[in-house]
Order: structure tokens, then C-alpha cells, then sequence
């Protein structure tokens, strides 16, 4: 019998599956200085922080909601619950068998200890609000390297989250979902990798929602020093209530100088959820950052994950898949900022679209006026399932030195009937040739995934493709 | 000898305008047959029509294979019931490697003929398309190729050669598979043809414009398709009059 993939049979039951969320009914509904306040104080937090959160609450209200992309207005801020957690959790596990049965169960079923014991450094498993499993593999702490929660983090390192949170790389006031998630931020990823020490094995985080109008706002903080090397993998997941839920997340990395750094993403959350998140890096000289990310499932996104290429031969990856489905508008795409000479990019975004969805793609590729020998490339390729959905792509590029060599290169089209026709004449049938076809258009993307979560994205998208054909 | 695919009266149509008036054709296991007609004769017409193309009706007659009428059938049910078709101009799927693909076909083949059977093992299936590569002398890397994607001429044909050698088909049909080819690859194609003939004893139908495929494809029958119909039918001589006198020859 061939040993099966893990995430080979995840299934909808599993991401639909509710568990018990009576502890939502207490959560207050709305933001309040009020609730900010009692965030930090439940954390304890260094006053620091409680000043970087309330700066956070004063410019969310400040900022109007932006008017450039989707529309967000059905968003209603008064009903999300901004911070819940279970009654009984004990945070930070270093064991799963501490995490309550339900919660456990929702991991097992996602395949995220069998993932830890099969092929990660470390895995940290965040539930609504809290963390309720992290751990970092002996052999990695042993070498210097910290994978923390967040809360956790603050509370051990706080001269080392102080220099680098909030500050360079997401300011507080960046946007208004950037200020949201400074006032209400809980949970998230800490990642330090010291000097030369090359991460072999994938790191992963998992956020799940549970509750009705939940409001997810985890901080992840990756430093990769000098010379070091990692792969970070998120995972996402929420059932579908019919009522909105937000997830407003921050990712803020910091590349050094000849580092490598890749950030692998499969978000899947439900069709009621408001995906407002905000991903960055800096990157110094001779670093490499790679992103590569594939959104599902959400009913409205926004993402557009940036790297700043602040040092000579810096270089950017951004490689992603979007998915929109039935009432879904994925907005996504990639920023590449070349503020330095001899930097390169690398972007490649593929988006789908069936059902009544929009993808859109919304990029921006800018050379600043001093950056030499800039080598910029582009391709956004839609493939539209039928006649009622839509794509768009939205380039932009500011080029403000003339050595530059920048390219863009787009394509949309549909399944062609023909290519149907020649693979059902090997016996495929119309529905097995037509999820040949998407699993091919995505294939750049996927094979840059680990096995096990390119069998995932595959399924994934399998699973939006179920009863769509035929 | 057993008939396998039997067509009777067969008229098609394509937007309306019948291209097909009328065609009888039988082909038994282990039987070449040639069908040759000039360009805009019905020759391919034939070969999408007997594969269930939607957008050739067919408006009267039958397609009858192993014993079943085939026309109400979509095209992976006829195919994997043991037709195959040779494309005239394969398509590239971007994406797709040559081996994975094979695999699900085998796999969709396997389960067709009987939904209770466990799919292929990996190296089951790696060992059958080694072995089919190397009958024809392809190149291992061809395998992980993505199917057509950035193919040659030759290359296309020779994948389709090489998906027919593992789909192991009954009935062959080979749509115009000598165009555009080069001698060498023509002996590759051909080659690949006629050990499938001898192993198992696979009925072939050739359809092409020239004589040339028919040297290294030696047919039992040879059928002249002339504007929707079959105007004339022979042994292989037929085709060597056609090379020497040409299609209005036999008008």
C-alpha cells in the first residue's frame, strides 16, 4: 500500500467542522479604547507596547477605509469580536497532548502534528486569539535559533521585538488595516535565526478560526541574520457562519545582509472572511526573499506582499495563486521596491476565477532614481473557468532609472474545448481533463512547494473545483 | 475474423453542413487500413466523428465498437473501451509532465474496465513506461517533459506514439500522423506502430493525404475518401496508383 501524502485527504467537513465556541459569548463585540487596553494588560505587556497599540486605535479611526481596490464597505467593524479565546486553553503547549480534545482534533485533522513529526523544524498552532501549541525541534535551539508565539516572544525578548515591531518595515500608521492590527494584534510567529544557521527543515504556523465574527490579528516577525537561511510556512483555515469575520494579519520580515528567507502561504479561509493582510520584507545586500502564496477560499482578499530591496544584488521571488470562486474577489498581488543597485525580481501570479468570481491582480514594480542595472520581471496569467467570472490585472510601474530592464508579460484565457477533447480521447474524463488542466497552469507555482503542501494546494483546489464541471 | 469497429451509413455534420454522406467501414483486430483523400475530402472529419467531438453531429448511421454503439458515448468512454486516436496536431498541456499524465490515463483505463481496481503502483508504472521508452528510443528526460508543451513536430508524434504504445489500444486511429515528419521520425512513428501490431495484434486505421507513411505501414485495405464518401477501396496497389496517378484518377 503507498504511504499517502498528509494533506491528501483533507476534506470540507474538516474545515467546515465548528467546534464549541460558547466562550465567544462573552467576547465583546466593537473596538474600545477599553478593550485595547484590557488586550495588553490581560498580556502584560511592557507599557511600550500598550502605547503602540493605542497609536494603532487612534489612527484606525483617523484613516478612511481605502477606496482604490475592493469595496469594503459591508464590513461591519461593530460586530467582529476582536480578541476571544477558549475557556480552558493552556497557551504555548510544548506538548499536544495538554491542548483541549476539540482543539487537538482540529490540528489532527488538518494534518499539522503528523507534518511536525514527518518533516518540520518546528510548528506553532494558533486557535482564535492564542497560541495553544508551539515548538521548535531541539536540534534548531540548540544552534541559537528562536521560534516563539508572539505573546510569548514579547514577554522573553523585548529589547529584540521593541527594535524591529512596527517600526521599519509595517509602520503603525502604513494603512488603516495596519493600525487595526497594531490596536488589536494577538498571537502570531516570532522567528530569529542567528548568524550562518541555515534552517534545513520548513518551520510551519497554523491559524485556524472557530467562533462567528471572529477577528484574527496574529503578528508574525521573522529576522533572518547575516548569511542564515529558513522556509516559514502559514497555513489558514475558518468554517463558514454567513456572517463576516476579518482577518487582518502583519508579517513583517527582515532579510540581512547575504540571508535567505522564504515565506510559503496556503490561506484558505471561509467565504464570510474579510482577508486584509498585510506581508513585507526588507532585504539587504545579496539577500533573497521569496514569497510564494495561494489564496483560497476567502470572500474578500487583499494582499499584495511587498519586498524592499535595500542592498546591492538583493533579489525578490514572488510567486502566487489566487483562486476566486462563487461571491469571492481576490485581490492580490505583489510589490517590489528596488532601491538598490543590481537588485532583481521575479514575479509570477496566477489566478483563477470560476463561478461569478473576480480575481484581479494589482502590482507594482518601482526602480528608484539611484538603483543601477535594475532587472525587473513580471507575468500574471488568468485562466477564467466560464462565462460569468472575471479577471483583472492592474501593473504598475515606476521606473525612475533609465538602466533599468523591466518586463511584464499577462495572459488571460479560458479551458479550451480542444485540449478537453484531446485528453478525454486518453480517457480522461471532462472533469478529470479540466483539473489536468488547472493543476497544469498552477504547476510553476506549486513545484516550489514541499511535496507535502503541494499535494495540499492540489487538493485545495480540487476541492473549489468539486461540482463545478460537468 | 472479428469486426471491432464497424461503421454503417455514416453521415456527419459540422455546423449544419453535412461533410460525411454516407461512409461503411469495418476494421478487425490485427488489419491496417488506409484511407486517403485529398484535403478537404472528410479525412479528419472521420477521425473526430468516430472519437465523439462535440462539435461533429452525427446525423445518421452508426458507430458500433466491440459490439456497442458508440455514438451516444462521450470521448474518454470510447477511448477507454480501447480506441485511440493519434492527433494530427497534438495539444500542449503547459504544466503537465508526460509521466503523470500517462499514469491517471492508465489509471482512468483501468478503473473504466472494472471500478474495483487499485490504481497503478508507482514503480509498476515506471517500469511499463521504461520499457515503452525504450522500445522506442526515447530519452528517459522525455517523460518529465510537460506533454507537447514546446515540442517539435517529430517530438509531438513521437509522444503520441509513445502514449499509444502504453494505452495499448485495440484500434488505432492515426490522424495524419506522417505530416510534417521527417524520415527519421517517420521511423520512429512507424516503428512504434507496427511493434504494437505484433504485440497485440492492434487494428490500425491511417488516414493521410500521401503514400509516403504507407512504405513503413504496409496496409491490408486501402479506402479513397472523396468528398464524404468512399469512392473506391483495394489492397495496397490502390495507394500505389494514387502515388502514380493521383487522386483524380479515380473520380
Amino acid at each position: 500500500m503507498a504511504k499517502k501524502h498528509i494533506f491528501e485527504d483533507l476534506n470540507r467537513e474538516t474545515f467546515e467542522h465548528k467546534n464549541d465556541s460558547s466562550y465567544a459569548n462573552k467576547a465583546q463585540h466593537g473596538l474600545s479604547e477599553e478593550l485595547v487596553r484590557k488586550i495588553s494588560a490581560d498580556k502584560k505587556e511592557p507599557d511600550w507596547m500598550l502605547d503602540i497599540r493605542l497609536k494603532g486605535l487612534r489612527l484606525f479611526n483617523e484613516k478612511p477605509l481605502p477606496t482604490w481596490g475592493p469595496d469594503l464597505s459591508a464590513l461591519n467593524f461593530d460586530e467582529i469580536i476582536y480578541y476571544a479565546s477558549p475557556d480552558d486553553i493552556i497557551e504555548d503547549n510544548k506538548s499536544w497532548d495538554d491542548v483541549p480534545d476539540d482543539i487537538k482534533e482540529t490540528f489532527d485533522k488538518l494534518g499539522i502534528p503528523e507534518a511536525e513529526k514527518e518533516m518540520l523544524a518546528g510548528v506553532g498552532a494558533q486557535y482564535e486569539s492564542e497560541t495553544v501549541y508551539h515548538r521548535l525541534k531541539d536540534e534548531w535551539e540548540k544552534l541559537g535559533v528562536i521560534f516563539e508565539d508572539m505573546d510569548i516572544a514579547l514577554q522573553k525578548y523585548p529589547d529584540l521585538v521593541k527594535k524591529y515591531f512596527m517600526t521599519k518595515c509595517v509602520p503603525v500608521g502604513d494603512h488603516k488595516f495596519a493600525a487595526l492590527h497594531a490596536a488589536v494584534w494577538s498571537g502570531g510567529t516570532f522567528l530569529y535565526v542567528p548568524k550562518g544557521v541555515k534552517v534545513t527543515n520548513p518551520l510551519q504556523a497554523y491559524f485556524r478560526m472557530n467562533a462567528k465574527n471572529m477577528g484574527q490579528f496574529e503578528h508574525t516577525l521573522m529576522i533572518i541574520e547575516e548569511g542564515a537561511d529558513a522556509h516559514y510556512i502559514e497555513g489558514c483555515s475558518a468554517p463558514k457562519y454567513g456572517a463576516n469575520s476579518l482577518h487582518a494579519g502583519c508579517v513583517e520580515v527582515f532579510v540581512e545582509k547575504g540571508a535567505r528567507f522564504r515565506y510559503s502561504s496556503v490561506e484558505n479561509w471561509s467565504a464570510d472572511t474579510y482577508n486584509l493582510n498585510t506581508k513585507r520584507a526588507l532585504v539587504k545586500e545579496d539577500g533573497r526573499v521569496e514569497w510564494v502564496g495561494g489564496n483560497m477560499g476567502s470572500g474578500v482578499t487583499m494582499l499584495y506582499p511587498a519586498s524592499f530591496l535595500l542592498g546591492k544584488r538583493a533579489h525578490a521571488e514572488h510567486l502566487g495563486i489566487a483562486f476566486a470562486g462563487k461571491d469571492q474577489l481576490q485581490d492580490t498581488g505583489a510589490k517590489v521596491f528596488h532601491s538598490a543597485s543590481d537588485t532583481t525580481s521575479n514575479i509570477l501570479m496566477k489566478s483563477l476565477s470560476k463561478g461569478g468570481g473576480t480575481s484581479v491582480y494589482r502590482g507594482l514594480v518601482q526602480v528608484a532614481p539611484h538603483a543601477e542595472n535594475i532587472v525587473a520581471n513580471a507575468n500574471c496569467d488568468a485562466l477564467i473557468l466560464d462565462d460569468y467570472s472575471r479577471s483583472d490585472t492592474i501593473p504598475c510601474m515606476k521606473i525612475q532609472n533609465n538602466t533599468a530592464s523591466v518586463a511584464h508579460e499577462a495572459s488571460a484565457g479560458k479551458i479550451s474545448a480542444e485540449d478537453v477533447f484531446y485528453l478525454q480521447t486518453r480517457g480522461l474524463s471532462e472533469a478529470e481533463a479540466t483539473a489536468m488542466m488547472i493543476n497544469g497552469f498552477i504547476e510553476p507555482v506549486v513545484k516550489q512547494l514541499p511535496l507535502e503542501y503541494a499535494v495540499e494546494m492540489n487538493r485545495l483546489i480540487e476541492l473549489e473545483m468539486e461540482g463545478s464541471v460537468g | 475474423m472479428k469486426e471491432m469497429l464497424e461503421i454503417k451509413d455514416l453521415h456527419v455534420s459540422v455546423e449544419s453542413k453535412e461533410i460525411l454522406k454516407g461512409i461503411n467501414l469495418s476494421i478487425a483486430k490485427g488489419e491496417v487500413h488506409a484511407i486517403m483523400g485529398p484535403n478537404g475530402s472528410g479525412k479528419s472529419t472521420l477521425s473526430q466523428a468516430i472519437f465523439g467531438h462535440p462539435a461533429y453531429a452525427v446525423t445518421q448511421g452508426s458507430i458500433t465498437f466491440k459490439g456497442q454503439d458508440i455514438v451516444s458515448l462521450t470521448p474518454d468512454k470510447r477511448a477507454n473501451l480501447g480506441l485511440f486516436l493519434a492527433f494530427q496536431q497534438p495539444h500542449s498541456i503547459p504544466g503537465v509532465k508526460i509521466g503523470s499524465f500517462l499514469k491517471q490515463a492508465i489509471n482512468a483505463q483501468r478503473h473504466a474496465a472494472d471500478p474495483k481496481a487499485k490504481s497503478l503502483k508507482i514503480r509498476e508504472f515506471r517500469e511499463m513506461l521504461e520499457s515503452a521508452m525504450d522500445a522506442l528510443h526515447m530519452d528517459k528526460g522525455f517523460a518529465d517533459r510537460y506533454l507537447n508543451d514546446g515540442f517539435s513536430g517529430g517530438e509531438k508524434k513521437k509522444a503520441e506514439i509513445l502514449q499509444m504504445a502504453m494505452l495499448k489500444p485495440d484500434i488505432s486511429v492515426l490522424d495524419e500522423i506522417d505530416s510534417g515528419l521527417d524520415v527519421d521520425a517517420l521511423k520512429v512513428v512507424s516503428t512504434g506502430v507496427n511493434l504494437l501490431r505484433s504485440e497485440s495484434d492492434m487494428g490500425v486505421l491511417i488516414i493521410t493525404h500521401y503514400p509516403r507513411i504507407l512504405k513503413y505501414i504496409e496496409p491490408d485495405h486501402v479506402h479513397v475518401l472523396l468528398d464524404g464518401k468512399i469512392v473506391k477501396s483495394g489492397d495496397a496497389q490502390l495507394a500505389h496508383d494514387i502515388e502514380d496517378k493521383g487522386y483524380d484518377w479515380v473520380k
